[in-house]
């Protein structure tokens, strides 16, 4: 019966593996998958904000 | 335009800084750097001012030139209340959300300024750019800015968004689910796991204890389950359609095969005899959702399905009881006043009020000059004043109109695209006759030879030769032969475009815009040659004017440094004088500067020169055909039969009759519906054709030829309804377009081929009953591959044999 544990493993694997696609879902209906360009752009803004948006930021929150 | 320019004059590289066009001269200047118009220097300043200029460090010259653009008042119908509400996407007191489309966003400097609009102008919440459909989504506080405010602003800095009829009246369309990725995502994922549950079995390893192997089939059977029911869904929605409409398409031998596989699994598992082709069936739907992932990847930017409304302004000013009102189009009535400012569209066919106007009916039938309408005169719908304000008086409501009767006709309603005449689908009902054929008499053969197998070998015929292998072959060589045509300038709208085109033998063509240039037009100046100063005085008169014909001419003569005038005058549709250097120089047309009425079409394209009262000959412009267009005219005449439709005058029917060779097949003077009509004789003859064109008035032409192929200088602007847009540099390569869809065709022949010889394998060992789980999980991967990757490697040697 020593054997038994991998029902126990098998079930564990697939619980993570649909955890991975329970991710994907999230992704595409999130929208990731329909601009494929701009975040790969937009990432390289982020440190070239100057210090006049921070600021506002401070303010309006 | 940068182009022509650039043409005309090399040795001045002087760019400017905002948009990267050449400029004219050094005047327009800040800080070392230089503009080409104010208009430019004015979107550097709002960007300085803002500290925004990070926008000019991540591209170069990333602007874009707001020359000849001029939206004073333009977007004053975006204060009628009613016309708000339909174009939010959500409203309440404090936060608007809006989409726009914006043909100008080209490039990263693009997203960063549309997404820090919020530091530019108070009262923008958030700004996010989809770069790949062209789209801005903004919220803003309607309170602080209106939205009036908010697209003035946007196209004050050379992002104008589209704000069309066709927007206006679905602007509630149905957002894009991206269901096809999860699709693909739960088949992938229920094939992996399958795959590994399934290798005790695959090995035939005995290790298990029965206790633990009986537990395996069950876990495979819940994953299984969504497999066929969700992602399988689409094939048994098609099949059934496509039934109800009396042809079997591919979708049906698929829904039969994985029902097959799907009823034989579960029994097996149920009945504990086995764990049954779940595998196959993951791995099945997964290979053919790929496919269908391929082939239906298309240019989201582009629209293939648009009608007058989006070539229409959203609203109009209409003057009721003395007063003026902005309404939108549609709500025009018969009788109305309606005032067309410079610029704007004439929205319905209607009867001219003011004395003169200047109409561009460029829209309309892609010429280029502006005809002149004296008070009376009846101006067609579509119709671009150019000009002063005019006010018309309608006579036929939006819809009644010339130009949009012509979506009225039943080419534009009936609905072609049934896909029962695709390959494809023929063949798919012979295949499904045999295949069920086979199936029956193979069971009844094992009945009577041991009946306990029968029904195994009735599914596992029908599981072998679900055509995976067959289903896969067009999906992969269309979507591959799609990407190649992309990558030269031809955007399908779907990948079924390339067998319709591939049947192809007569070829109609339109002229002005398709086999001229409409933005070269050559020059030639009638009349003893000008001097080097003569030339001056000419462009000194001819810069200050809006006039297409003006800005020909400046074009023409070249950048220069152009003599001071005053006294400028200029005559609306007749001509303009001044006063350069102390000489009275007048130019226009030959009424203007003679007094002698010629023929008004010759008319239309020749500019007079009058310099201190003495006539020196006159500017003949003319279009000026595409280079290469002798060859690619020989090339296609060996292969379909060719003919010329064109909306113009025959003025140019010898010079074309030398290209064609001949002068039978050229029509002129066509109208929009004739040119309909003309197409459906063609076919009427059993002549499969292909239209090439560009203007609405190619519109109804373009819908009723089996392939429509409209023609676009620039992609990102509208074009006439079609199967598909060409880049208009690539015209002269329309040969090497044809062929290639010809051999694409060939490629997929070969591969049914290829996969016929798979089904036949596969069912060799279904009938004689010895189809096992293994066997099927092993050849349906071997066959899908092995297509998919005969037909991409083919089609990628075809490209680059036809140059490609």
């Amino acid at each position: 019966m020593s054997m038994s544990v991998i029902i126990i493993l098998i079930l564990i694997s697939v619980l993570v593996a649909t955890g991975f696609l329970i991710a994907f879902f999230w992704a595409v209906k999130s929208g990731q998958y329909e601009d494929t360009y701009s975040p790969s752009v937009r990432i390289l803004f982020g440190d070239k904000k100057p210090q006049k948006k921070e600021e506002d930021e401070t303010t309006k929150d | 335009m940068q182009k022509v320019l650039s043409d005309i004059d090399s040795k001045l590289d002087l760019k400017c800084f905002h948009c990267g066009d050449v400029c004219p001269n050094n005047e327009i200047s800040m800080e070392e750097k230089h503009f080409c118009c104010l208009g430019c220097k004015t979107v550097f300043e709002i960007l300085d001012e803002n500290g925004l200029c990070d926008y000019y460090d991540l591209e170069q010259n990333p602007g874009i030139s707001l020359k000849n653009k001029d939206f004073e008042d333009k977007f004053d119908f975006l204060g009628n209340e009613k016309i708000i509400q339909k174009l939010l996407d959500f409203s309440s007191k404090d936060r608007n959300k809006i989409r726009f489309t914006i043909p100008s966003i080209h490039c990263s400097s693009c997203i960063w300024l549309l997404e820090n609009l919020d530091r530019l102008k108070c009262g923008v919440l958030k700004a996010k750019v989809n770069f790949v459909k062209k789209e801005l989504f903004i919220d803003f506080n309607p309170s602080v800015l209106s939205l009036q405010e908010l697209v003035e602003t946007i196209s004050s800095l050379g992002y104008e968004p589209e704000i069309t009829l066709e927007a206006y009246q679905n602007s509630k369309q149905k957002k894009e689910s991206g269901s096809i990725y999860l699709k693909m995502g739960v088949a992938g994922f229920t094939f992996g796991n399958i795959m590994l549950l399934s290798f005790p079995e695959y090995f035939g390893l005995d290790v298990l204890d029965p206790y633990i192997a009986a537990f395996f089939p069950w876990i495979i059977l819940t994953l299984a389950i969504p497999v066929f029911l969700y992602c399988g869904s689409d094939y048994f929605l098609s099949a059934y359609r496509g039934l109800r409409s009396g042809f079997v398409s591919i979708d049906v031998p698929i829904a039969l095969g994985i029902t097959a596989l799907f009823i034989e699994s579960f029994y097996q598992v149920v009945s504990g005899t086995g764990q049954g082709y779940f595998d196959s069936l993951a791995e099945l739907l997964f290979f053919l959702l790929i496919g269908k992932w391929f082939q239906s990847k298309t240019y989201q930017n582009l629209s293939f399905e648009r009608d007058y409304k989006s070539y229409f302004p959203l609203a109009t000013t209409v003057i009721r009881d003395n007063n003026q009102e902005i309404i939108p189009v549609n709500e025009i009535e018969v009788g109305d006043r309606v005032k067309i400012k410079n610029n704007e569209l004439v929205p319905g066919d209607a009867r001219l009020l003011s004395e003169e106007a200047s109409i561009d009916y460029s829209f309309v039938t892609g010429e280029s000059l502006p005809d002149s309408h004296a008070k009376g005169d009846y101006i067609y719908a579509g119709g671009r004043n150019i000009g002063p304000v005019i006010e018309l008086v309608t006579e036929k409501e939006v819809s009644q109109s010339y130009l949009t009767q012509l979506w009225n006709n039943e080419a534009f309603s009936s609905d072609q695209k049934s896909g029962a005449q695709l390959l494809i689908n023929r063949v798919s009902k012979y295949f499904t006759v045999i295949i069920l054929a086979i199936a029956v008499i193979a069971s009844l053969v094992w009945w009577w030879l041991d009946p306990g197998k029968s029904v195994l070998v009735f599914t596992s015929t029908l599981i072998v030769a679900c055509p995976c292998a067959l289903a896969l072959s067009v999906p992969f060589t269309w979507g591959a032969t799609m990407r190649v045509l992309g990558r030269n300038g031809l955007y399908l709208r779907n990948a079924e475009v390339i067998e319709k085109l591939s049947g192809i033998d007569s070829i109609v063509l339109d002229k002005t815009g398709t086999l001229t240039e409409p933005q070269l037009q050559s020059v030639r100046f009638v009349g003893e040659k000008l001097t080097e100063i003569e030339e001056d005085l000419v462009s000194a008169l001819a810069v200050n004017s809006n006039h297409p014909l003006s800005r020909t001419l400046v074009n023409f003569l070249g950048n220069r440094t152009v003599p001071s005038i005053s006294e400028y005058k200029e005559f609306e549709g007749k001509g303009m004088e001044g006063r350069v250097n102390g000489n009275q120089v007048r130019m226009g047309s030959s009424k203007f500067i003679e007094d002698i009425q010629l023929n008004t079409e010759l008319q239309s394209s020749r500019v007079y020169l009058n310099i201190d009262g003495l006539t020196k000959g006159y500017f003949e412009i003319s279009n000026r055909y595409r280079s290469g267009l002798d060859q690619l005219i020989q090339d296609l005449k060996r292969r379909f039969k060719l003919y010329l439709l064109s909306g113009d005058n025959e003025a140019e029917k010898e010079r074309l009759g030398d290209i064609f060779e001949s002068q039978d097949d050229l029509l002129f003077n066509q109208l929009p519906d004739e040119k309909l009509k003309f197409v459906k004789k063609l076919q009427g003859f059993g002549l499969k054709v292909l239209m090439v064109g560009d203007g609405l008035n190619d519109a109804g032409a373009l819908k009723q030829a089996n392939t429509g192929i409209a023609i676009t200088e620039d992609i990102a602007h509208f074009t006439p309804a079609s199967d598909a847009i060409l880049d208009s540099s690539k015209f002269i390569v329309l040969d090497r377009f044809m062929n290639l869809s010809r051999q694409s065709m060939n490629v997929v022949i070969a591969s049914f081929t290829i996969s016929f010889l798979y089904n036949f394998i596969g069912l060799a060992f279904a009938v004689t009953g010895n189809l096992t789980p293994v066997f099927a999980a092993i050849l349906m991967p071997i066959s899908s591959i092995s297509v998919v990757l005969f037909t991409t490697v083919s089609i990628g040697f075809l490209a680059r044999k036809n140059n490609l």
